[in-house]
C-alpha cells in the first residue's frame, strides 16, 4: 500500500461521513402540477419525507394534500369574486432539519399562498422561522412537539394535539390503566420522539410510576438488540416507544425475539399499518396513540378514507389531517376573501371549520384546540380503538 | 451475566452480517484500490431480489423449504450480474483516471441504484415472510433463535469458503496476483479484466447473502436499507485493514460487538451521561481511531513493506 492510496483511504471517509451526514437521499423528487388557465392560480406548497426511511409517511402526507386541491379544483372555488385554480409545490425535505430550511426557502421563492407542512416536529420547527419571516401561512399536519407553536409564529398552525397533550394521556394511560409498574422509555432523539417521551415521562411519574430505564435511537436504525438487551436487565413491565413505525414495528418483533414479556406502547408515529407489517405477530397487544377520534366515528370521516383508499390505496397516517390542513386554508382564504397571505391569516386564526378528523379551532397560540386522544390496541392484525380520552369536543356533532 | 452474554451473542451476530459485506469492500479494494461505495446497495438489491423472487415463488405453490435456497440463489446471481454491470459501466473505463473520478463515480452509481430500487419496489417497507421456526433457544439465560444460528453459521462459511478460493485455487492465485501488481500480472499472463470482473460478482454474491440475513433477521426490506450497513461494512473493513481478508472478518465481527456492547452498557458507565444514542457513533468513531492510530488497521500489512 502506497502513501498515495493511504490518502484516498483518508478521502474515502471523509466521503463516506459526509455521505452519512448530508447526502440521506439525495434524489429530490419535486412534483409540481401547474396548469395555467384565465383563473387565480393559488399555489399551496407542501412539505414531507418523500425520500428515506420516512418516505412512506411523507407520499401519504402529498397525497392527502393533493385529493383536497383536487376536491377544491374540481368543485370550482370563488375566492373574492374570482374562479381559483390551486396548484400543489410539492417538496421533500427527507425528514432533516437542514434541509427543511431550504426546502421553506424554495417553497417562499416559489411564492406560494401557505403551506401544508412539515410532517416531522424536527422539520417543522426550523422552516416555520422563515415561512413566518415570509408572512406565509403555515399548517403542519402532524408535527406535534410543543416547541413548534411555542415560537410565537403568528403564521404557525397545527390540525393535531401537541405532545404535551398526548404524552399527558399516554403516561397516564399506561400508568392508571394499564397497571404499569416499572416503565422503560425509548426514543429516536428527533425533536417529535424525545419532546413525546419527556412528556410521557412526566406524565407517567406524576401518575406514580417508576421510570428504570431510558435508553435511545435514531430515526435510521434496523436494530434495537443492544439497547432492547440493556432494557431487559431493568425488568421493566412497559415499554414505551417515542419515535416513528419504522423503527418501533422492528422494535416490537426483536422484544419478542429476546423473550422480553411486557407490555409495548408507542405513540401517533407507530399507529400505521406499517407497523402491524413489520412487527408481524409480535404487533398484537401493541398500544399507540393517536389524536383525533376515529375516523369513521367522524361525519365525513368514512366517506374520505373510501375515497382516499379507492384513489391512492391504505392511509397510512397522516393523511385525513392533510386533507383538513388544506381545506381549513382555502376556507380562511374564502371567508377573507382573498388568497393573500396577509389577508387571508387573521381568518384562518379564528376560523371553526368540520373536518374529516375534527372540528377545527386554534388557540391563540396556534394549537388545535380541544384535542381529543384515542388510545388503540393491535387486536387480530388490526388496530382497534380502545377508548377516547381528553375533552371530546369534537365528538359532540 | 446473561445480560452480557445477550449483548455477546447480538454482537456476534450484527457482526457477522458486517464481516460478509466488509469482504466486498476489501476485495475490490485489495485490487483495484477503489472504494466501492455501491456495495450497500447491492446488499439492498440482494434483499429485494430474493423478497420479490420469494413471494412469486411461494405464489406459485412451491415449498418453503424450496423456495428459500431457489430465491437466495436468484437473488445472488441477480446481485452478480448487477456487480458485473457495475464495474464495467462504472468503474472499468475510469481505471486508469486520478482516483478521484472511480469514487465519486460510485457515490453516484450508489444514488443512482437507491432511487432505482425505490421507483420498481416503492417506498414502502416491506416485511420479509418467516420461513424459517422461530423458536428461540435459552443458552444460560440468553437467547438465540434459529434465523441468528444460521446467520452466525453461514457467514462463517462463506468465509471459510472464500479464504479457499483466494488461497488454493488458481483464481485466487490470479487475483492475488492482479492485487500486487497488476502491469507485472497481465505480463505472466493473468487476463486481469477477467479477474477485476469476477472480484466484483464474488463480493456481489455475498453481499446478496448478508442481504438476505439481515432481511430475514429483522422480517423487513426497504430500499434505503443498503446504506447505513455500507458504511458500517467499509468501517469494519478499514478496522480490520483495508485489502486484507482475514481483516474484514475481524472487523466486522469486532464492530458488531463494539456496537452492542457500547449500546448495552455506556448508558450505566457514565452515570447517564453518554447513552445508546451513540450507538452509531461508536463505529465511526472506531474508524476515526484507526484511522489516526493505526492507518493500515489491525491486520493490515505495515506501509513501510510494500511501499
Amino acid at each position: 500500500m502506497s502513501l498515495h492510496s493511504v490518502r484516498s483511504l483518508l478521502f474515502g471517509t471523509i466521503v463516506s461521513v459526509l455521505l452519512s451526514l448530508t447526502l440521506y437521499g439525495c434524489e429530490k423528487s419535486a412534483s409540481t402540477d401547474q396548469k395555467t388557465s384565465g383563473d387565480l392560480a393559488v399555489r399551496i406548497g407542501a412539505s414531507a419525507p418523500l425520500t428515506g426511511p420516512q418516505a412512506h409517511l411523507g407520499k401519504d402526507n402529498e397525497n392527502g394534500t393533493r385529493m383536497a386541491i383536487d376536491d377544491a379544483n374540481a368543485k370550482g372555488i370563488v375566492i373574492g369574486g374570482r374562479k381559483v385554480h390551486f396548484d400543489l409545490i410539492s417538496e421533500d425535505d427527507q425528514a432533516d432539519p437542514k434541509t427543511a430550511t431550504i426546502v421553506a426557502q424554495k417553497l417562499v421563492d416559489d411564492k406560494v399562498n401557505g403551506v401544508i407542512g412539515h410532517l416531522n416536529s424536527g422539520t417543522t420547527i426550523p422552516a416555520a422561522k422563515i415561512y413566518s419571516d415570509n408572512g406565509i401561512p403555515q399548517i403542519s399536519p402532524s408535527a406535534t412537539a410543543v416547541a413548534y407553536t411555542a415560537q410565537g409564529f403568528k403564521t404557525a398552525f397545527r390540525v393535531m394535539a401537541n405532545d404535551a397533550q398526548q404524552g399527558r394521556v399516554l403516561g397516564e394511560y399506561a400508568a392508571k390503566n394499564l397497571g404499569a409498574k416499572r416503565i422503560a422509555v425509548i426514543d429516536d432523539r428527533t425533536a417529535y420522539g424525545q419532546g413525546l417521551a419527556d412528556e410521557f415521562i412526566k406524565s407517567a411519574e406524576a401518575s406514580g410510576a417508576q421510570i428504570v430505564a431510558h435508553e435511545y435511537t435514531n430515526d435510521k436504525a434496523m436494530d434495537f438488540t443492544a439497547v432492547l438487551t440493556a432494557v431487559k436487565g431493568k425488568k421493566p413491565d412497559l415499554l414505551f416507544y417515542g419515535g416513528m413505525d419504522a423503527q418501533g414495528g422492528p422494535m416490537a418483533k426483536q422484544l419478542k425475539a429476546l423473550a422480553l414479556k411486557l407490555k409495548f406502547m408507542t405513540g401517533d408515529g407507530g399507529y400505521t399499518p406499517e407497523f402491524i407489517k413489520l412487527a408481524g405477530a409480535a404487533a398484537e397487544g401493541a398500544y399507540a396513540s393517536l389524536p383525533g377520534v376515529p375516523l369513521d366515528k367522524m361525519p365525513g370521516g368514512k366517506a374520505f378514507a373510501d375515497r382516499f383508499v379507492a384513489k391512492y390505496g391504505p392511509i397510512q397516517l397522516y393523511a385525513p389531517y392533510c386533507y383538513d390542513a388544506v381545506n381549513v386554508m382555502i376556507a380562511a382564504m374564502q371567508k377573507a376573501g382573498s388568497a393573500d397571505p396577509a389577508k387571508y391569516l387573521p381568518a384562518l386564526a379564528d376560523i371553526t371549520y368540520d373536518g374529516v378528523t375534527a372540528k377545527i379551532q386554534f388557540d391563540e397560540k396556534g394549537d388545535l384546540k380541544g384535542g381529543a386522544i384515542t388510545m388503540y390496541q393491535v387486536q387480530h392484525g388490526k388496530w382497534q380503538p380502545l377508548e377516547t380520552l381528553g375533552v371530546a369536543k369534537t365528538a359532540a356533532h | 451475566m446473561e445480560i452480557f452474554l445477550q449483548q455477546i451473542i447480538n454482537g456476534l451476530v450484527q457482526g457477522s452480517v458486517y464481516a460478509l459485506v466488509a469482504l466486498g469492500y476489501t476485495m475490490v479494494y485489495g485490487i483495484l484500490g477503489l472504494i466501492n461505495f455501491a456495495h450497500g446497495e447491492v446488499v439492498m438489491i440482494g434483499a429485494m431480489l430474493a423478497l420479490s423472487s420469494l413471494t412469486a415463488l411461494l405464489g406459485w405453490g412451491v415449498t418453503p423449504l424450496l423456495a428459500l435456497p431457489l430465491s437466495i440463489s436468484l437473488a445472488m446471481l441477480g446481485c452478480m450480474v448487477l456487480g458485473y454491470s457495475i464495474e464495467r459501466i462504472a468503474y472499468r473505463p475510469l481505471r486508469h483516471a486520478p482516483r478521484l473520478a472511480p469514487l465519486i463515480t460510485a457515490i453516484g452509481v450508489s444514488i443512482v441504484l437507491q432511487n432505482l430500487a425505490m421507483m420498481i419496489w416503492g417506498r414502502s417497507y416491506h416485511s420479509f415472510p418467516q420461513l424459517i421456526a422461530n423458536n428461540p433457544h435459552n443458552i444460560g439465560g440468553a437467547i438465540i433463535n434459529n434465523i441468528q444460528i444460521i446467520i452466525f453459521v453461514l457467514a462463517l462459511a462463506f468465509m471459510a469458503g472464500l479464504m479457499v478460493v483466494v488461497n488454493r485455487t488458481r483464481l485466487g492465485r490470479a487475483m492475488r496476483a492482479v492485487a500486487e501488481n497488476q502491469h507485472a500480472a497481465q505480463l505472466m499472463g493473468v487476463d486481469i479484466n477477467r479477474v477485476i470482473s469476477i472480484t466484483f460478482m464474488i463480493g456481489s454474491a455475498l453481499a446478496a447473502i448478508a442481504g438476505v440475513m439481515v432481511s430475514a433477521n429483522y422480517g423487513l426490506a426497504h430500499y434505503y436499507m443498503g446504506f447505513i450497513l455500507g458504511l458500517k461494512a467499509f468501517t469494519a473493513a478499514v478496522l480490520g485493514g483495508i485489502g486484507n481478508l482475514r481483516g474484514a472478518m475481524l472487523g466486522g465481527l469486532l464492530l458488531g460487538l463494539i456496537e452492542s456492547l457500547g449500546a448495552g452498557y455506556i448508558g450505566d458507565l457514565t452515570g447517564g451521561f453518554f447513552g445508546s444514542n451513540y450507538q452509531d457513533v461508536f463505529a465511526f468513531f472506531v474508524l476515526i481511531a484507526v484511522l489516526v492510530l493505526r492507518p493500515s488497521g489491525l491486520l493490515g500489512e505495515r506501509l513501510a513493506e510494500r511501499a
